[in-house]
């Protein structure tokens, strides 16, 4: 098995997870740069998936499984959104291009986004796997996946003994996240779009490496893992509920100048707020998940809302936090002005 | 008082016609009298619809200052608004995949439309028992009125008449997604797009949707062309309704064509704005915002008897000829009912 994209965190704990199965002899680690984390005992191998040479890995130790997880929106450390891009796309045109060429692969597992659905007011509500966006992302991470699904589209017409798996991830969050939308979730006071309040949907990284062995693996009896999935924990959380749940402030400014604003918090580097990161926030983006259930027979362990209590968690108090909120409005009832004496009790839900 | 109204009827219809104008003249001197003679008349509505759809209402008001042993009805209302906070503020609350803040709706929203709905349009409701208790329905109706107001009115009275105290998911058009605080608004109370895969996906999920087929044609038709049915859309809610295979009820509102007579339509500010129109009423825009009030009519909504969509094969909803005479169906049974209520109305602000 060789896995890419592994000096992310992610990619990091994937092959540390997969190991373990019985079904995995060998999983050969692949990245540009070497993981500061360690990787167990997969072998690594360092080689840029943008030149030729991953077709000489493929080779030498005749990978069957090929997974594909080096499409990510942020770079690792200092590269710039040009070296992204080229990692994205001629990254998986290259990897494509040595799996046609290698007799034994059997299975190929891309990690994609649900960035590919854009997000516009004249979409439906609800994403399934068929709809197609009103309109194409016009650039960014979201216009590197559409062409990577592209590529992977035709790959996998060329090589139809290939299983191809494309896993469409919603927001992926967790104590360990480090995407674009985990640091603004850390900024300590979030600015939103005034008049807008989007509807997010998270997934956990455990859910995450979940699926992504599941995948990887033939597939369970009467499932079918081939194919396109999107892959949410049940439930939407809108963006005031997840500052409320985070204790963070939010500042609702109006769309141009927090485009603007973007483009300056960008320029000094301290958060990755892109046009397609805004229109998020704006549009908000919820995707249906009965084809995971259904046919990749997989059930999220955390709901959306799980996955952003952990995420929250994870961070540390914000400047409101919900606890003092809740505490302060109890005291309020318990006031005796109020008759109260029994603070209210449906907190448990 | 802009009263004067004539009313065109088809020549089957001219007997009921004859019956119906003295009994309107007479039900301006003595209502008491005039009514049973109108109720006898409209078929759909069962004899007992007016005495029926007060009694919701009243019975909505009801449960809130009833007293419990152990604490005040205003103890309890402080607790239970306090307890309400706590959950906004801490973000403790469940929305569905569509946006749908059910408790904001049912607490403040609803709140907040409720006194233009009982206090200023004064809606009359009829025919609530058309609506299913339980399942998916699609509810279809005529629209007017240059703002969507009876859509809002409309949901207000599903919800305060039925006795299921259903809620009502509306399909709006995309500009009302487009606009800043409109949008956040509409998918809290429960709107969404209207497209077919929304809708449903609503319907699967055994909710009440309402649509308004006409869409801007007919919110944003001149006030001569009042209580004329524009052409509905392409069909397309029949052939979802079919898919889902759930019934389609037809709705008639009348009060809300008069609320801002339209009398002229500024078509390059309208696409200066990026508005499908832009409405000039004898008031609006000359006084400014105080113009943009809604003039105080009497609002009549009637929910008509359900087309049954069950009986069709799945294939049925690819064949255009029966989608074309399911919608003028539809539409012909909101037309008629249109003009029936208009002949019972005494006036348009009484």
């Amino acid at each position: 098995m060789l896995v890419t994209g592994v000096a992310r965190q992610l990619g990091g704990r994937f092959v540390r997870r997969i190991q373990r199965d019985p079904q995995v002899d060998r999983v050969i680690a692949v990245d540009a740069v070497p993981p500061e984390h360690h990787i167990g005992g997969a072998d690594f191998v360092q080689a840029d998936i943008r030149q030729p040479t991953v077709a000489r890995v493929l080779a030498e130790y005749s990978v069957d499984t090929v997974v594909h997880m080096d499409v990510t929106g942020t770079a690792l450390g200092s590269g710039s959104r040009t070296t992204v891009k080229e990692t994205n796309v001629i990254g998986t045109m290259q990897l494509l291009g040595a799996c046609q060429k290698s007799p034994t692969v059997k299975r190929l597992v891309v990690k994609s986004s649900t960035n590919v659905y854009g997000s516009a007011p004249r979409d439906p509500a609800v994403f399934t796997e068929t709809t197609s966006p009103k309109a194409l992302p016009s650039g960014g991470f979201a216009k590197d996946t559409t062409e990577v699904e592209g590529y992977v589209r035709g790959f996998a017409r060329r090589r139809p003994d290939v299983a191809v798996c494309v896993l469409r991830f919603a927001n992926i969050l967790g104590p360990s996240a480090d995407s674009p939308l985990a640091s603004y979730f850390s900024l300590p006071v979030l600015p939103t779009v005034f008049g807008y309040d989007p509807r997010l949907q998270f997934v956990h990284e455990s859910d995450v490496i979940e699926v992504l062995r599941l995948a990887a693996h033939e597939p369970r009896r009467g499932t079918l893992n081939s194919g396109t999935f999107n892959i949410a924990g049940d439930g939407v959380l809108l963006l005031s509920q997840c500052a409320r749940r985070l204790g963070r402030p939010t500042v609702p400014l109006l769309l141009p100048a927090l485009s603007w604003a973007g483009t300056a918090v960008r320029t000094l580097g301290v958060t990755d707020f892109s046009p397609e990161q805004l229109r998020l926030l704006t549009h908000g983006r919820v995707v249906a998940t009965v084809q995971m259930r259904e046919t990749l027979g997989y059930q999220p362990k955390y709901t959306t809302a799980e996955t952003f209590a952990d995420f929250a968690q994870s961070r540390g108090p914000g400047l409101l936090p919900p606890e003092a909120l809740a505490g302060a409005v109890d005291r309020i009832a318990a006031l005796p002005v109020l008759g109260g004496g029994h603070p209210p009790t449906q907190s448990a839900n | 008082m802009a009263d004067a109204k004539v009313i065109p009827f088809d020549d089957d219809r001219s007997r009921g016609a004859a019956v119906q104008r003295p009994a309107r003249r007479r039900a301006a001197g003595s209502r008491r009298k005039g009514e049973p003679v109108v109720v006898r008349e409209v078929q759909p509505v069962p004899g007992r619809a007016l005495p029926q759809d007060d009694v919701p209402v009243t019975q909505e008001e009801q449960p809130a200052p009833e007293p419990r042993p152990g604490g005040t009805s205003l103890e309890r209302r402080i607790a239970g608004g306090l307890s309400f906070l706590r959950r906004r503020l801490t973000g403790d609350y469940e929305i569905d995949e569509f946006g749908y803040d059910q408790e904001l709706t049912d607490q403040v929203l609803m709140s907040l439309i409720r006194p233009v709905y009982e206090k200023y349009f004064r809606v009359e409701v009829k025919g609530v028992e058309n609506i299913p208790s339980d399942g998916g329905a699609l509810i279809v109706a005529n629209h007017s009125g240059t703002l969507p107001l009876d859509g809002l009115m409309m949901q207000v009275a599903v919800h305060d008449n039925h006795p299921a105290n259903r809620h009502l998911r509306l399909l709006a058009a995309d500009l009302v997604f487009m606009l800043p605080v409109v949008n956040e608004l509409a998918r809290k109370a429960g709107h969404t797009l209207a497209c077919s895969e929304d809708a449903e996906r609503l319907l699967e999920r055994g909710e009440l949707v309402g649509v308004m087929p006409e869409g801007f044609k007919g919110i944003g038709k001149p006030f001569s062309e009042r209580y004329k049915l524009q052409r509905f859309g392409r069909g397309g809610f029949v052939s979802t309704a079919l898919r889902a295979g759930t019934p389609i009820i037809p709705c008639s509102i009348v009060g809300a064509e008069e609320i801002y007579p339209m009398i002229g339509n500024a078509k390059t500010l309208a696409r200066l704005l990026g508005f499908p129109y832009f409405p000039i009423t004898p008031t609006f825009p000359w006084l400014g915002p105080l113009g943009a009030i809604p003039l105080p009519t009497k609002w009549t909504i009637q929910f008509g008897e359900p087309i049954r969509t069950d009986g069709y094969p799945p294939e049925a909803a690819d064949d255009p000829m029966l989608m074309f005479n399911l919608t003028d169906q539809v539409r012909e049974q909101i037309q008629h009912t249109l003009y029936k209520l208009l002949v019972q109305r005494r006036s348009v602000f009484f």
